[in-house]
């Protein structure tokens, strides 16, 4: 991994590419620097994006693979370990780059392939069935009938700015980052800049906080810079627990140091010397990586004290999170660096002014602190010119759900979700139609299919009653049942809710008591439990609307907005399953019955043995039936039957 | 004193309440599971009492008061798997572990952790065991891979 870093390399990359960087680059440079950057190579290099989504692929059993080709077959090649480009659905993904050709990249690689691919492609023949893209680069000769990655639907849409490393380059080396020209802007910031007018910059750069409350990045810095304290702290909050959001994990596993820059110029503007990464146990990898940065770039006396012998010290420091949800709101994850529960506090005063140990604290989603290199690079104009009115620069989100193609993505502000979804997403999978996307994680809301014309940006996403903080967008169809999908949301809220306010903790209990009592099938009920069920429905949006009303923190004043967007739009789905018991995704269990078709059914008797509740009659090589009130909609008989005889009434 | 709570104590001279996450963490890394002499332990050295330490211990998702099994069971739950149908994966490893979220087996070989989402979403639904990824799981093969394990 770490091969081409001799003390040569590593002065070369701080003097000549970090502190003075020129256009005039004598030949050997320029020839030393495009190595470096792998741009030319001398033997073929191997690239395996091994981020977790890769591992969970199985790009750890075609890693080993790799290695043992290249042990076997004595073939002189490199191995380097990237983060994933993003295209998690054709993980895990490898890219060979042969001296003076493109760089090709291969989708599905799994160990059994790894064989022939390497064989064929170090000599120069491509198996086509296996190829994904080329990166063309002009000094490379081109694969011929290859799409280059441009090319690619899933990345045609995309304007990667933050994203621009990941995939390429591995994470595990300073001098990748370096070679393509980071720690620029911090070197630059540290010199040439005040404080003052770094969060002058960010401010006219109209950067909106990419956590969820969009504020701006400039002004809270400003704030804690104005704020007397004795010590000031930067934190960075990687606590990302959306389930189905991942996006700040990808920039980590694939580009740390970018994170570390953003964070250290952050940390430069307020005047903090110590800062925080405080990112979530459960994604082990992002924090060996992040571990393994921090040691480097202090060995590169990028971190640590007098850097670049301006006099500015700064020590970053990895927490873990012990993982709860609410941690991701700022003072609970304060109350939580601190050694306590996380239970947030009332705002204000905000952590700007009173934060970490009563001192002024900024804290920063990771999303917001990649910008920051870019912005300092090339100014608050250019950034300003991106995006929308209200909105500016790019957005990364994790689309997932029922779309052929997903992955992790970053669009420029103002791109429609349609065009996300159809032209990133390839539309959806298995001929079905797009029922809603859901957009802003657990909190936040479906939007139907006919209104997908919204486009990506603070305000219009308001409008509809979504945040953009967090990325996740989840593309539902048909097979989705609404009522089931909004029971499951609550569910996790209610599970995460921290417990300190009342009308969370005990308003979220009762939302979900009263959708399952919608999804399920009452049993052996007395007139007057019916009754209460009935209050229940009736009162869910009044409920609501109190608990958004009251609670404390961002999560209770969130947590009713699966269920409001839902019934919102798909009002009638809600009906169909308090009115009708009937459910017409055929997902909540409890809703479903189902029927034999008589004509079809042979009487083989498998049903009938396996149904627990013994809710199927009939003898063999006869027709069978079910007995509706004893069957409890498991769909065990559905699935064993193999000539398709029984169907969801 | 045990001695690796002795040696992980030692790690963080200045015993502020600051460390007492990281002090958990790293019992918890070393032994599996946060046993009652260890808390007492640290509640001496960080002159926290024993009810303020459970009390956190219990707030946070990662602790675990009881030992894991050998094979620790992670389930995915997130919004994905749960498109993916992960719900019908859970009630079949329930069955064929005969264990709920957060127990562990009487012979002391599974446990099983419901977690909300691995990043992973693209092979939904998943499940982890030991750090190993299972991708796309289908509640039939549950039994065979369990049996497998076993031995």
């Amino acid at each position: 991994m770490e091969k081409g870093k001799t003390p040569d390399d590593k002065t070369f990359l701080v003097e000549r590419v970090l502190k003075n960087a020129t256009e005039n680059y004598s030949k050997d440079e320029i020839e030393r620097l495009s190595c470096l950057r792998r741009e030319k190579v001398n033997v073929p290099v191997i690239f395996l994006g091994t981020g977790s989504c890769g591992l969970s692929a199985g790009a750890d059993k075609t890693l080993e693979a790799i290695r043992k080709y290249i042990a076997d077959s004595g073939e002189k090649a490199e191995i380097v370990e990237t983060g994933c480009a993003g295209y998690c659905s054709e993980e895990p993904v490898m890219d060979i780059q042969l001296p003076g050709k493109a760089r090709i990249s291969f989708r599905k690689v799994t160990a059994d392939k790894v064989d022939e691919i390497l064989i064929s492609t170090l000599n120069r023949t491509l198996l086509y069935e296996h190829v994904l893209c080329q990166h063309k680069f002009p000094r490379h000769e081109g694969w011929s009938n290859i799409p280059s990655i441009e090319q690619l639907p899933f990345f045609a849409l995309q304007n990667r700015v933050i994203l621009k490393n990941t995939g390429l380059i591995s994470p595990f080396s300073i001098n990748d980052y370096i070679a393509r020209g980071g720690y620029r802007s911090f070197y630059k910031t540290v010199l040439n800049y005040t404080p003052e007018k770094v969060c002058e910059f960010v401010e006219q750069s109209e950067l909106r906080g990419r956590g969820g409350g969009g504020f701006s990045t400039g002004k809270k810095w400003q704030i804690a810079l104005t704020t007397a304290g004795e010590q000031k702290y930067c934190i960075c909050n990687a606590e990302e627990s959306d389930p189905g959001g991942f996006m700040d994990r990808a920039i980590i596993e694939g580009d740390p140091h970018r994170l570390l820059e953003g964070l250290a110029i952050a940390a430069y503007a307020i005047g903090a010397s110590n800062a925080y990464i405080f990112i979530r146990s459960d994604y082990p990898r992002a924090v060996k990586i992040l571990q393994d940065a921090i040691a480097q770039a202090k060995e590169y006396d990028i971190l640590g004290s007098n850097i670049f012998g301006s006099g500015f010290n700064l020590n970053i420091i990895i927490r873990q999170s012990a993982g709860a949800f609410v941690c991701g709101e700022e003072t609970a994850l304060i109350q939580s660096l601190e050694g306590k529960r996380g239970n947030p506090r009332s705002k204000p005063p905000f952590p700007a002014e009173w934060g970490l140990h009563g001192c002024p604290t900024i804290i920063n989603n990771v999303e917001t602190l990649a910008n920051i290199p870019a912005i300092m690079e090339q100014g608050p104009v250019w950034f300003r010119s991106t995006g929308t009115r209200s909105s500016k620069g790019t957005k990364l989100f994790s689309l997932t759900g029922k779309v052929q193609n997903s992955g992790f993505i970053e669009v420029e502000m103002g791109v429609r979700i349609f065009d996300i979804i159809y032209s990133i997403g390839g539309g959806v999978r298995d001929n079905k139609k797009l029922k809603a996307v859901q957009i802003g994680g657990p909190m936040g809301v479906c939007i139907p299919a006919s209104a997908l014309d919204i486009e990506i940006g603070f305000d219009s996403l308001h409008d509809v009653g979504a945040v953009l903080g967090s990325g996740g967008l989840i593309a539902l169809d048909e097979t989705v049942c609404m009522v089931d999908l909004a029971r499951y949301f609550m569910e996790f809220l209610q599970k995460e809710s921290c417990g300190k306010c009342i009308p969370c903790r005990e308003g979220t209990h009762r939302m979900l008591e009263i959708i399952d009592g919608i999804t399920q099938r009452p049993k052996e009920e007395s007139s007057h439990e019916t009754l209460e069920r009935f209050k229940g429905v009736v009162q869910l949006e009044s409920l609501a609307s109190v608990i958004k009303d009251s609670s404390l923190c961002g999560l209770g004043q969130n947590a009713p907005n699966p269920v409001l967007s839902s019934l919102k739009w798909f009002r009638e789905e809600f009906e169909e399953h308090i009115f009708d018991r009937h459910c017409r995704s055929g997902v909540c269990n409890d809703l479903r019955s189902y029927t034999i078709d008589v004509d079809i059914c042979n009487g083989c008797n498998v049903c009938q043995k396996k149904c627990p509740e013994n809710a199927i009659i009939g003898t063999i090589r006869m027709p069978h039936f079910i007995v509706e009130e004893k069957c409890n909609g498991c769909g065990i008989c559905f699935e064993s039957c193999k000539f398709n005889a029984i169907f969801i009434k | 004193m045990e001695e690796f709570v002795e040696k992980i104590i030692r790690k963080y001279p200045e015993g502020k309440r600051e460390s007492l996450l990281p002090v958990l963490q790293d019992i918890q890394n070393e032994t599996g599971h946060l046993t009652a002499s260890a808390l007492m332990d640290v509640s001496e050295y960080l002159k926290i009492p024993v009810n303020k330490i459970l009390g956190v211990a219990t707030f946070y998702d990662q602790f675990h008061l009881k030992k894991k099994g050998k094979y620790h069971v992670q389930l995915c739950r997130g919004t994905n798997c749960h498109l993916y149908k992960s719900a019908a994966l859970l009630a079949e490893m329930e069955k064929v572990l005969k264990i709920k979220d957060g127990q562990t087996s009487k012979d002391g070989k599974f446990s099983l952790e419901i977690v909300t989402c691995m990043g992973a979403c693209s092979n939904s639904p998943v499940i982890n065991i030991n750090g190993q990824f299972h991708p796309a799981v289908q509640p039939a093969v549950i039994g065979k891979l369990i049996r497998s394990l076993k031995g």
